[in-house]
């Protein structure tokens, strides 16, 4: 197990250094000029080229990646062009809001998608069933920043119940910190809700077809018994899955959300760095993207092996 | 709300609510505003940003300042005194003024912010080329002592818009222009908490206790500073919809620049209003690029001119008249330069006389390269009108979608049109940087150096150095309607096409909101 994990975290170093150099050259193929940006409307060309000289970007691409890859090989992902600042200490700012806001959406889905991706399953055919299929659909149809401001609407402006915008640390208090996250985390939770619900009935009605099912039906075992302990654990390794990539979905995906609510996380980071061309603030969050992917795509797999004692590494 | 009240007060009686790191304290006055843009760099020397300059005015004062009446007024100078031959100005700074770390401010932190600013800004450097020298010559006093007679030095320290002559403490000023400051100690009436700014999400700013407002009532940047809140914020909003919301609930006192399409649905509500602060507005810009064909031809460029008009393009991007108005003055309708005399050609299109022009020029359809910004409302349907026009017009148009950012990147490129570079582009102003020959980028005629379009015009060069060395008010204006006259018709570097006005958003629990070209902070109370 322990050879696996260090096999796995010694291939993410390829992946990331691919990625390091995809993304690196997308950006300079993209059009755009951060320096441009930078000086302002009034600026001359003179002022223009002097920032570009100052940012190295007039230097060859293949010398600016290799002075970039050598800090990133020291762990320093460089300074942001606009604020002057760590992109390390940036990210350090904004990873805050996006991952309580994926924890809060992923509570939220497991909660809500498992039990009911389970009563479909287990009332297959009923009304029930069509009910939690038709929201599935509804959930996957419904672009994310609608429901977010169909919810503001109703909850926020009309009955005032929440805020519209913002978000508050966990150290301003759990009141706070979940009344920010409550709107957000129910808009987005809907889509994985929607997912995970659809991938749990789907597992558990393969596996309630199964043999051991049937025998363990046959024995008078209870049916929740037969549904928790034999049903949902022997489904469990593709609802992991698909709950694991959500994470991962999240953490790096969330852009339109933390828009419509306002939210400084990492997802706003990256659009307000890819709009102005910050490079080295774009290469430093996709890296770490990536990186959080290996990571959670690993976890994915460790947990394999609790779920199904067949799996073996 | 009262679910809401009841969930807070429970959270507090368990003893979860904790103060947050940095928030206001209880009593605290917070004026929490959501500007066009957030604060991402904030030297206001070093970027003509707007929001930069916004911020800029939050935390450092000026010396002289523009009234509502276009004067110039002072602001932390006390008296100033010009010699007989025009030479020698000396100003005095007023008693008690101090910086945020309480160092008094002196003369030498004037003259060190002078000429930093007289490194970057169009109308510093060009104050700075006829200054033989600044300097201290005592605490309180200091001395520009010009080469020749200069007409511009009062209107040069107290222009309003990027890049504004902040004063800054010695130490800092003598930052390299080519350099950001990293200090951000100010004299104005609001103290930056860079411990508290989280770029991309909020700016925080302090009452400057320490701050010696002027006795006169404010006008535009001059006049008394008051600072009737504790707290500033500027939070940053990049969904337009999110702050109309946040607007409409309370959670924010003042959105400043919402967009037109949504200013019915603040009508509407009851608990907010729409201000009408920057009286002097917006003029959009048709530029040409003066370096290929068919615009390195100053006939074809005035064919160009025949075939747009300035309704067409207001009523596709703003379409509201109350937030429009057609203006013939280059300079701004209602300001001191302003005239009418040969911008009439901006109002209406006249087809049969652009193609008479294009004929007499030579056009062999080389396709005019236009560069569409696709992503700011504002500016999103220009192109596309113009190309219309420009078609009826008699003009072949290759109209290229982008990006605002991709634009300002392409435009900064002098190739061909076909390897990657462009003939023409259209933006907006805001009116406070286009009021004078000086301040207006789009007449800077010094070449490849120069802004984008890189007209190499000796002779607009010359005028507007008359224009600068006048030293009489009527003469001066004189020399700017003769500059609008040859813009117009021989030496065409622009059109300038229409004017428009953006209502701030603020809730009606606030007042005091200044008029101006910028939105100035300070004056404004809360009322709820």
């Amino acid at each position: 197990m322990l050879a696996f994990v260090l096999r796995r975290l010694l291939a993410t170093v390829p992946v990331l250094l691919t990625v390091a150099l995809l993304v690196f050259l997308m950006l300079r193929l993209t059009p755009g000029d951060p320096a441009a940006i930078m000086a302002g409307d009034n600026a001359t060309a003179a002022q223009i080229a002097e920032i570009r000289t100052k940012l190295g970007l007039d230097q060859p691409i293949l010398v600016q990646f290799a002075i970039w890859l050598g800090k990133v090989l020291t762990g320093d992902l460089g300074e942001s062009f606009f604020f002057k600042t760590p992109v390390a200490t940036l990210i350090a700012q904004r990873i805050g809001p996006t991952v309580a806001l994926a924890t809060t959406t992923m509570i939220i889905t497991v909660l809500v998608a498992v039990p009911l991706g389970t009563l479909a399953a287990w009332r297959q055919g009923t009304l029930l069933d069509r009910f939690v299929m038709g929201f599935s659909v509804l959930g996957f149809s419904v672009p994310v920043f609608v429901l977010g401001y169909a919810l503001i609407y109703v909850f926020a402006i009309q009955l005032q119940w929440l805020p519209v915008q913002g978000y508050r640390p966990l150290s301003a208090g759990l009141g706070p910190f979940l009344t920010q996250l409550a709107l957000p985390s129910c808009a987005l939770s809907v889509i994985y809700i929607a997912l995970v619900a659809r991938i749990t009935r789907a597992a558990l009605l393969e596996v309630l077809g199964e043999d051991h099912v049937r025998t363990a039906r046959a024995k008078g075992l209870a049916e929740s018994a037969v549904l928790l302990r034999h049903g949902l654990r022997n489904a469990a390794v593709p609802i992991v899955t698909v709950i694991g990539l959500g994470i991962a979905l999240l953490i790096g995906g969330v852009v339109v959300t933390e828009s419509v609510f306002n939210i400084p996380g990492l997802g706003r980071l990256t659009v307000d760095a890819v709009l102005g061309r910050d490079y080295p603030t774009i290469q430093g969050v996709i890296l770490l993207f990536s990186f959080l992917y290996v990571l959670i795509n690993l976890v994915i797999d460790l947990l394999y092996t609790l779920l199904d004692p067949r799996i073996r590494y | 709300m009262a679910f809401r009240k009841r969930f807070l007060a429970g959270a507090a009686a368990l003893g979860l609510a904790v103060g947050a790191a940095g928030g206001p304290a209880a009593a605290e006055t917070v004026l929490k505003a959501v500007m066009h843009s957030d604060l991402k760099i904030v030297d206001p020397i070093w970027t003509t940003a707007y929001i930069t300059r916004n911020h800029g005015y939050n935390i450092y004062d000026t010396l002289f300042a523009m009234d509502e009446t276009g004067a110039i007024r002072p602001q932390m100078v006390d008296s100033w005194k010009v010699s007989d031959d025009g030479l020698t100005y000396s100003f005095t700074l007023r008693e008690g003024l101090v910086f945020h770390d309480g160092q008094p401010v002196t003369a030498e932190d004037a003259v060190a912010s002078i000429k930093r600013w007289g490194t970057r800004d169009t109308m510093g450097i060009l104050l700075m080329s006829y200054v033989e020298r600044a300097e201290a010559k005592d605490a309180r006093t200091f001395e520009l002592q010009l080469k020749k007679p200069y007409g511009l030095v009062l209107l040069s320290l107290g222009k309003p818009s990027s890049n504004v002559p902040f004063v800054m403490p010695k130490r800092v000023a003598e930052t390299p222009g080519t350099e950001q400051i990293t200090d951000y100690t100010g004299s104005g009436p609001f103290v930056f908490r860079k411990d508290l700014w989280k770029p991309g999400a909020i700016a925080v700013y302090e009452k400057f206790k320490g701050y010696k407002p002027r006795s006169e009532p404010p006008s535009w940047g001059a006049g008394g500073k008051v600072v009737k809140v504790d707290r500033l914020e500027w939070i940053s909003m990049p969904d337009h919809q999110t702050a109309v919301n946040a607007l409409i609930s309370g959670e924010i006192d003042l959105m400043e620049a919402p967009p037109h399409d949504l200013l019915p649905v603040l009508e509407a509500e009851a608990s907010v209003q729409l201000f009408e602060w920057n009286t002097l507005g917006n003029q959009y810009m048709f530029r040409f690029n003066s370096l290929h064909p068919p615009f390195d031809n100053p006939k074809i460029r005035r064919a160009a001119l025949e075939a747009l008009n300035q309704e067409d393009f207001l009523k596709a991007v703003i379409g509201d008249p109350r937030y429009y108005k057609t203006c013939a003055a280059m300079f701004v309708c209602g300001t001191t330069f302003a005239t009418d005399k040969g911008g009439e050609v901006m109002l209406k299109s006249d087809f049969e006389r652009s193609k008479q022009l294009l004929k007499e020029a030579g056009y062999d359809g080389t396709p005019v390269l236009l560069l569409h910004s696709t992503d700011l409302v504002v500016l999103a349907n220009l192109a596309p009108v113009a190309k219309q026009l420009l078609e009826k017009g008699g003009f072949k148009v290759d109209m290229v979608s982008m990006d605002w950012q991709s634009l300002v990147a392409r435009r900064a490129k002098k190739d061909k049109p076909a390897e990657g570079g462009w003939s023409a582009f259209m933006t907006s102003w805001v009116a406070a940087d286009i009021l004078n020959p000086i301040s207006t980028a789009g007449l800077n005629a010094t070449g490849e150096k120069g802004w984008f379009g890189w007209f190499d015009d000796p002779k607009l060069e010359a005028m507007k150095r008359a224009f600068a060395e006048e030293t009489d008010l009527a003469k001066q204006k004189k020399i700017a309607e003769e500059i609008q006259v040859y813009v117009a018709t021989e030496g065409t570097t622009h059109g300038w096409m229409g004017q428009w006005y953006q209502p701030m958003a603020i809730r009606k629990t606030i007042a005091g909101v200044l008029k101006g070209p910028v939105p100035y902070m300070w004056n404004i109370e809360k009322k709820g």
